[in-house]
């Protein structure tokens, strides 16, 4: 198949997650909603079941979630109360709600009020003290809660094996997309920041074989494509989210190409694996306790400023002049983080821009006026 | 608010002013002082004989002297966005060296007084004196104040020894939340809110100093989990080894011991002082409580704040004795105040109220700092239950079990702009009040330390509407009655 056909059902998927969800109900699959972040898929998996992500909407209107959260929240999560209580979601089979910001908390609370009766609400606290034995043995309880909810759901035991299986499953899956985001990096002539994002959006709502295997063939193709001559600029994007369409137009409309990311919804979700031998609960604690570089996780040696010259050197390693920060409007783990980044990037000569974004935001002429004129100085 | 100060009362500044003495002094004599999180387990720090300083706390008062908006633009300044949490954006900007500072003309030596600031001028009769020459009210001169500027600790260290050096020094405003030491280590639980985990990181990151973190995860369940206190008994071992490898010294168990107890008496004191605003009327506000959260805060595990705890609680039995209180206005309704107050805005939170004789008979610091304990588990449990790392139900229930027992007729929810975790589910909590308690609802916007987000009249009108409903619920109820 052609790259241009497998980016269109990439696009599909993307663009439509109600009809993928149909589509799994009418085979008769059970499908886990997902929040954000570090939920353990691998869980749903071997249950048998389909997971799929739950990042807020680019096309909703925050209207039935006001009941519940006042107006300074992420529209990510309100918006995924909207959509749960709007009938977007009625398919779900459940919900797993992670609780690692202070907004995740209350609204996991609020997730689970609104669809009392409706829809069982999985729980999720991740320890921020990951590493250690004591935290690993947190987070394998924690999961071990997820994994009994998931067993009531699906009416079937969670085995050893089937989660061995799981983890290979996920593993292919997001080595597939390193190597995605690694090409498109190399063939932004091919593969448009458009194109780009829908195919990392639509991990979250496939399958996670066919998914895989439909990415391999589409990175296959273009591996195979002559070397780019691209005479736009590169740029690394960072943030919690940046999965509009619109708002990616302007990137290929000005020949900006994304070179690498460090988005939450995007690579800071797959630079890690898990080890796919020995027990496989603890396999997932410790893929949990090795997620570095993260604004929403403790950091230990928090007096360096590591995540920071991370993200800087992620910039120079890629090739790209500068990065684009996504800055999700009522995000503090990101606006807490932000003087440090700015730090490491100014340091490291990388230039940057942050641009305020929510889900909500339906014009984009500032952002488009602010894109081209760093395209400008890049 | 009250004209006669209390023998607690008194008491309970003292314990504050001299943890602050305390911790300054040791600052001085080159000891380390720590930074910490208002419920970090505070008997660990004790147990080591450390001096700790308490930044919300910190905050708080900073807010309440009026230089929260300064302080907060000062963080935005450095790059902290304006949505990131009051109390941490002043905390910040403090950690960076960040003072607001009086205004002094470098060649006079003088303070430059601002002549916005001030009381007008009253003559012996009270009567307000008019300058004939502008038609306007006189200013008292007395009350007239400098003007506030944003002051850097590590520029005037780095300037030469000399007139301007110390005249800058001389001129950082002298309260006492304005000269806390810098830390030498941090200490962070969060139970509270994730924020407060950013928050240290970047104090530890900005002064390269030790971090040392508790972690408690936010909880679904009104039980805390066997397993879920087993992580947190690890972190207490965890956290020991990293304080003796700071001080150099052994952990000290019956330091420890002592501690323990001591914060247990401070906290059942609190908690029996937060139960007298169950008499009708009211021995005190809730606002005065309010006052008294340094104390809780800084000094829970000395046993000089269970001491003027205790000496407070006599002081509120003799005026039930004699039918006394400290509310400036006869009490005709009560309510339950949600939230952490705007402390810029104390007296225009309290107009209203005192306008209506609302009295403020509940308030949820009460269940927030009540820790007490049995064990080292149950001292693991009590720090799991923080306001903010609780389930609905638990929450609900805590609130409503003081609605209940202070006799509340309303609730008056402050929709916290700096506080994300708090606010995140009140919409929800309020619906239940009304439903389980019968009693009315009212929310309003402000912020516990920027000024900017609190708006005046919005909550003038939310009181009027509050006080409107309770009205209503009175004459229904005295109707039934009937």
């Amino acid at each position: 198949m052609s790259t241009e056909v497998l980016l269109n059902e990439f696009k599909e998927v993307s663009e439509h997650p109600h009809v993928v969800l149909s589509e799994y109900k009418k085979q008769g699959k059970k499908v886990i909603g997902v929040l954000p972040y570090y939920a353990p898929v691998e869980l749903v998996v071997a249950a048998g079941m389909v997971p799929m992500g739950i990042w807020g909407s680019n096309n909703k209107t925050i209207s039935m979630a006001k009941e519940y959260c006042a107006t300074f929240y992420c529209t990510i999560a309100q918006l995924a109360l909207e959509m749960l209580l709007d009938g977007t979601m009625d398919q779900l089979d459940g919900i797993i709600t992670p609780t690692i910001c202070d907004t995740l908390r209350p609204m996991s609370q609020n997730f689970r009020v609104a669809m009392k009766d409706k829809l069982p609400c999985i729980f999720l606290a991740h320890p921020q003290h990951r590493k250690p034995a004591f935290g690993l043995q947190f987070t394998v309880d924690q999961y071990t809660h997820v994994k009994n909810e998931l067993e009531k759901i699906a009416g079937t035991a969670i085995t050893d094996e089937a989660l061995r299986e799981a983890i290979k499953v996920m593993n292919r899956s997001r080595a597939a997309r390193r190597e995605f985001v690694k090409l498109a990096g190399q063939h932004p002539d091919a593969v448009s920041a458009v194109n780009r994002s829908a195919v990392l959006r639509a991990a979250w709502f496939m399958e996670p074989v066919p998914f895989a295997e439909k990415l391999e063939a589409l990175n296959a193709e273009l591996k195979a494509l002559p070397e780019c001559k691209w005479t736009g600029k590169k740029i690394v994007t960072s943030g919690i989210i940046c999965d509009n369409p619109k708002l990616l137009q302007i990137f290929d409309d000005n020949k900006i190409a994304i070179a690498a990311d460090d988005v939450a919804q995007e690579s800071r979700a797959i630079r890690v694996d898990a080890a796919e031998t020995g027990d496989p609960m603890m396999a997932l604690a410790q893929q949990f306790a090795d997620q570095d570089y993260e604004v929403l996780l403790y950091d230990e040696h928090s007096n360096q400023n590591r995540r920071g010259e991370y993200v800087a050197n992620l910039v120079k390693n890629s090739g790209a002049q500068g990065l684009v920060l996504f800055m999700q409007q009522f995000c503090d783990p990101e606006e807490m983080e932000y003087p440090y980044l700015k730090k490491a990037l100014d340091n490291a000569g990388v230039p940057h821009i942050k641009l305020g974004v929510d889900q909500q935001m339906r014009d984009f002429g500032q952002a488009s006026t602010a894109i081209q004129a760093f395209a400008d100085v890049l | 608010m009250a004209k006669t100060v209390s023998p607690g009362v008194l008491a309970l500044r003292k314990v504050v002013d001299d943890v602050h003495a305390d911790a300054r002094k040791a600052h001085a004599e080159g000891r380390l002082v720590g930074w910490s999180s208002s419920k970090f387990p505070c008997e660990l720090a004790a147990a080591f004989d450390l001096d700790v300083m308490y930044p919300e706390n910190q905050a708080a008062g900073i807010a309440a002297n009026r230089d929260g908006e300064i302080m907060c633009q000062a963080a935005e300044d450095l790059g902290f966005d304006n949505d990131i949490c009051g109390y941490a954006r002043i905390s910040l900007a403090y950690a960076a060296g960040k003072r607001a500072s009086r205004k002094v003309d470098l060649e006079t030596g003088e303070y430059v007084i601002n002549p916005n600031s001030g009381k007008p001028l009253k003559d012996e009769n009270g009567k307000v004196v008019i300058d004939p020459e502008t038609g306007k009210p006189k200013k008292d001169p007395k009350t007239m104040v400098p003007y506030t500027v944003l002051d850097d600790i590590y520029e005037i260290e780095a300037l030469p020894e000399g007139r301007e050096k110390e005249l800058r020094k001389a001129a950082i405003k002298p309260y006492r939340q304005m000269q806390i030491p810098q830390p030498d280590f941090v200490l962070c639980c969060n139970n509270i809110c994730n924020c407060m985990t950013k928050w240290y990181e970047n104090i530890a990151r900005m002064r390269n100093i030790p971090l040392i973190m508790i972690d408690i995860p936010y909880n679904n369940t009104v039980e805390v989990a066997d397993t879920n206190v087993a992580y947190v008994r690890a972190q207490f071992d965890n956290a020991i080894k990293q304080l003796e490898e700071l001080t150099g010294k052994k952990f000290d168990e019956k330091k420890f011991e002592q501690a323990c107890a001591n914060a247990n008496r401070t906290a059942s004191a609190w908690l029996r002082v937060c139960d007298y605003l169950q008499y009708k009327p009211a021995p005190y506000s809730g606002f005065d409580l309010f006052n008294h959260m340094a104390d809780i805060v800084t000094a829970r595990a000395k046993v000089q704040a269970a001491e003027a705890f205790e000496l407070l609680e006599k002081d509120l039995a003799e005026a039930v004795k004699n039918g006394e209180t400290t509310t400036p206005f006869p009490e005709q309704y009560r309510v339950m105040f949600e939230g952490i107050p705007c402390w810029p805005k104390l007296p225009n939170l309290f107009k209203p109220l005192k306008a209506n004789g609302v009295n403020v008979t509940a308030v949820v610091y009460a269940p927030a700092f009540g820790f007490v304990y049995d064990d080292l588990d149950g001292m693991a449990r009590a720090y799991y239950k923080a306001p903010n790392s609780v389930c609905i139900e638990q929450g609900v229930d805590w609130r409503e079990g003081i609605c209940r027992d202070n006799k509340v007729d309303g609730v008056l929810v402050h929709y916290n702009r700096s506080c994300k975790p708090w606010s995140g589910y009140m919409a929800e909590m309020q619906r239940r009040f009304t439903e389980d308690l019968g009693v009315p609802c009212a929310g309003f916007d402000g912020d516990q330390a920027d000024p900017r987000n609190f708006n005046e009249a919005q909550y003038e009108t939310r009181v009027q509407g509050l006080v409107e409903a309770m009205e209503a619920n009175k004459a229904k109820k005295e109707a039934e009655a009937k």
